[in-house]
């Protein structure tokens, strides 16, 4: 081999060993660092782990909402409108949060069955209902559209408006 | 009323810009496979006239948005007649079809300026520059055209008034965020289109780097200020004082920066010493190309967010499309074209090109970690594979090791030698600068708060390590015999532009560091008297009253703020409003912006008994973090103004001409 091309090929089994490790290292990463999203359908059925940080959504369930008076503890009702979780939540709640209309919160689940929320995203749908919810639904067996017809039924009752938007809020 | 055909007016120019995108793109690039020069001479006039006539189209647009015409849909959807005019003009491209018009507009300036400022390039060579130009640009006016068109009218039905521009939007940041960063995104097409050309010509010399270098690095800087624009309007417009998420949109943009970073570097090899230059092709391909990509994600309505406006399954499946044919068609003529034109040059391991060598590889590592993690939950969704999000902690856990790991490289960069260098050399040179790195850095925390933090320690030596090396480097190159002035003066402007980008990024380092271990969040409830204390800070809610804007009414708590015992006072009056147009709420956060810290302050929500949940914050040093942005793109900036880039535009003058036509008639 010349100087030239081993030098070449130093190159070439460095690059690969790197990507190697490099994608190695990704993928432990990932496998550890990802969040895995359940409706409160699937919470019901036992689908969910306990303790372990997830994503849950679905609608804020009509008159769940209640504030500690003295703190900035909050505690609502997630609901599917075929099963419901409860969340409680310390501090701000996003600008767009609102009975009846779609909540995605990200947090654990208690052993008691209640989800400890660290992070609480208000996000508005045209169809009122968060997809992946839709999608949780239909994969439960139930026909999404009715429940789609009942949340927006809901929402314009409560009052809230629709906006294209999202907002979050953390602790 | 004459203002009734504007809308149309602005379709047909569309149209023609199209069309003449079309002529741009075919006949150069036929011209110049066949030699015909007549052909290549299509490229330029139809260069013009595309901008022209994009620029008018553009122009008509933003003319609807002024007078208010809600007969055109986007208007309708986007704008109200109460907003502010200059919200009118900047809600152009806050929704989907206004921004791929922008987009279009942008990449049509950019050949514009190609076809203006590189009159010495060989004339096949423009020809193929513009003609690929043109062909990304008919990619995207047909999608305009075809899927996202702004003028569509919504007749006869037309409503009495907007449905008014997204609140969040209706801020600074954005009239400046969204064009910055497509400068950036469209820039990069250059680079790009350079690269096709040099491929199709097959003269892969490294005279094509010195021609694409001035456009990355102003598309470069542009991206920089661009997303430090985005998160500085995502610290102050969403309420809650977060200036990265890792969102996937942010990753969109990010993505082709880091690709972009490794392409500034290596393109500074292959002009400097003529090698990597397969890689640096591949690099220019795969940054237009992720520049693409971001396109895609944040325009498709893959991704819920601020900024996919719509979703419609159409516009995602043509920019896929598009996507594809672009990275396919690149590629596979790299495959064919690349070993033809490669051509090793030999490098010591110890050497300024075996360390950008390295540079490259981490950035590479980065971009791919980075992609990654933002792709896998789409993959897997459409997969149908599960519904799962990745969050922050992934990518802190790769993104920051591997930057740290980036930074001890890049110390000693600037004080390495092409070609080889003596170890000792580099060791006499930098070992003083490495001590005091690690003992001022081992002391800053102890110094700032009284108590040793590990993770500022680190940061504070990363940022020392790239800062005192070119410091010392600084100080020894401007020795000369007739003074210290006289030896600043003797450095290049690219040398000048390599030492502010770098101290750019100490700068950055040290903010994310600072502000990442020291930020102090409280959320609280406040009423009228209410005192809170925040990082020596009082807080006294003193009053809360209603008030009415323009297009929103809210409530406004005012907060008198007081440092420790000191006896001087300001106070800061957060807002919440509520836009009337679409009923939704907005955080109007109150700031006091500070060079070493910022105080935050936003309302919350109201709760029972006249009080609010309230957000008070400090943030240290969160400044330097878009200070160090802003130094970036100037060190870009100012590589750019370098002489040796000068001489080529000196060669335009009158005495200068006949030298640049003996030129591209020896080419």
């Amino acid at each position: 081999m010349t100087p030239k091309r081993r030098q070449k090929l130093f190159v070439i089994l460095g690059l690969v060993s790197l990507a190697a490790i490099a994608v190695g290292l990704t993928l432990f990463a990932l496998r550890s660092n990802i969040n895995l999203f359940f409706s409160p359908v699937q919470i019901a059925a036992g689908d969910a782990p306990f303790e372990r940080t997830l994503r849950a959504g679905g609608m804020v369930k009509e008159g769940s909402v209640s504030r500690d008076t003295e703190t900035l503890d909050v505690a609502f009702t997630v609901t599917d409108y075929v099963d419901d979780v409860e969340v409680r939540y310390s501090g701000i709640l996003p600008d767009l949060f609102r009975e009846g209309q779609g909540v995605v919160v990200v947090g654990e689940l208690t052993q008691e069955g209640w989800i400890r929320a660290d992070e609480v995203l208000a996000r508005h749908d045209e169809n009122y209902m968060p997809p992946e919810v839709a999608q949780a639904l239909e994969d439960a067996g139930y026909s999404p559209e009715d429940y789609q017809a009942k949340a927006a039924e809901v929402a314009k009752r409560v009052g809230a408006q629709a906006g294209n938007d999202d907002s979050r809020q953390t602790n | 009323m004459q203002t009734l055909l504007i809308p149309e007016i602005g379709h047909f120019a569309l149209i023609i810009a199209l069309l003449m995108a079309l002529v741009q793109g075919v006949m150069p690039l036929a011209g110049a496979a066949t030699r015909r020069p007549l052909w290549m001479a299509y490229a330029r006039p139809m260069a013009t006239g595309q901008f022209l006539f994009l620029a008018i189209a553009y122009l008509c647009l933003t003319a609807s948005y002024l007078l208010d015409d809600f007969s055109v849909t986007n208007v309708a959807n986007n704008s109200n007649s109460l907003l502010p005019w200059y919200y009118k003009a900047s809600a152009v491209w806050g929704n989907h079809e206004g921004s791929v018009l922008l987009w279009s507009l942008i990449l049509a300036g950019w050949t514009f300026a190609v076809s203006h400022f590189s009159r010495e390039l060989p004339r096949d060579m423009l020809a193929r520059v513009l003609g690929v130009m043109g062909l990304v640009s008919v990619g995207f006016l047909a999608f305009v055209l075809i899927t996202s068109n702004p003028f569509a009218r919504l007749l006869p039905n037309l409503p009495e008034d907007g449905a008014d521009l997204n609140p969040l939007l209706q801020d600074f940041g954005l009239i400046v965020h969204p064009p910055m960063l497509y400068m950036g995104y469209v820039g990069f097409s250059v680079v790009f289109a350079f690269a096709i050309a040099a491929l199709l010509g097959g003269r892969l010399d490294a005279a094509w780097t010195r021609w694409a270098r001035p456009w990355t690095n102003i598309a470069w800087a542009f991206l920089t200020v661009g997303i430090a624009l985005g998160s500085w309007w995502a610290y102050y417009e969403l309420g809650w004082g977060g200036w990265w998420f890792w969102d996937p949109v942010e990753n969109a943009s990010l993505l082709p920066w880091l690709a972009g970073t490794a392409l500034i570097h290596s393109l500074a090899v292959t002009e400097k010493r003529g090698s990597f230059k397969s890689w640096t092709v591949l690099l220019a391909i795969s940054t237009f190309s992720l520049s693409l990509m971001g396109t895609f994600l944040v325009r498709s309505g893959v991704l819920t967010s601020v900024h996919a406006f719509a979703n419609d399954p159409s516009r995602g499946l043509f920019i896929l499309v598009l996507l594809g044919i672009t990275v396919g068609l690149s590629l596979l003529l790299f495959a064919l074209r690349a070993p033809r034109v490669s051509h090793q040059v030999g490098f010591n391991w110890l050497s300024r090109d075996a360390l950008l060598l390295i540079n490259n590889l981490l950035l590479v590592i980065i971009t791919i970690t980075v992609l990654l993690g933002t792709v896998y939950p789409l993959l897997l969704d459409a997969l149908n594979l599960g519904k799962i999000s990745v969050g922050p902690p992934y990518f802190n856990a790769l993104f920051v090791p591997l930057t740290v790991l980036l930074c001890l490289f890049m110390g000693l960069g600037p004080l390495s030698r092409w070609k080889r260098m003596d170890g000792r050399d580099l060791f006499k040179r930098s070992w003083l600068a490495g001590l005091a790195a690690l003992v001022i850095g081992g002391v800053a925390p102890l110094l700032y708060r009284g108590e040793w933090n590990l993770k500022v320690s680190l940061g504070v030596v990363v940022a020392l390590w790239i800062v005192l090396p070119m410091a010392r480097d600084l100080w020894t190159k401007t020795r000369h015999s007739a003074g210290r002035l006289a030896g600043i003066k003797r450095l290049s402007l690219a040398y000048w532009g390599m030492v502010l980008g770098h101290l750019g990024v100490a700068v950055t380092i040290i903010g994310v560091t600072v502000v990442s271990n020291y930020a102090i969040e409280r959320n609280v409830r406040m009423g009228v008297g209410d005192s809170v204390e925040v990082a020596g800070y009082t807080f006294t809610m003193t009053e809360l009253a209603s008030r009415r804007g323009p297009n929103y009414l809210a409530d406004a708590a005012e907060i008198e703020v007081r440092r420790g015992d000191s006896r001087r006072n300001f106070t800061m009056t957060p807002e919440k409003r509520l836009y009337i147009a679409r009923g939704m709420p907005m955080t109007q956060v109150a700031l006091s912006p500070g060079l070493f810290r910022d105080l935050y302050v936003a309302m919350g929500e109201e709760l029972e008994g006249g009080s609010w949940a309230m957000r008070l914050q400090y943030k240290p040093f969160v400044r330097w973090l878009w200070l160090g942005a802003l130094l970036m793109a100037a060190g870009g900036i100012m590589a750019v103004a370098d002489k040796r880039y000068r001489r080529t535009v000196a060669a335009r003058d009158p005495e200068g001409a006949p030298a640049a036509r003996a030129r591209e008639a020896t080419a």
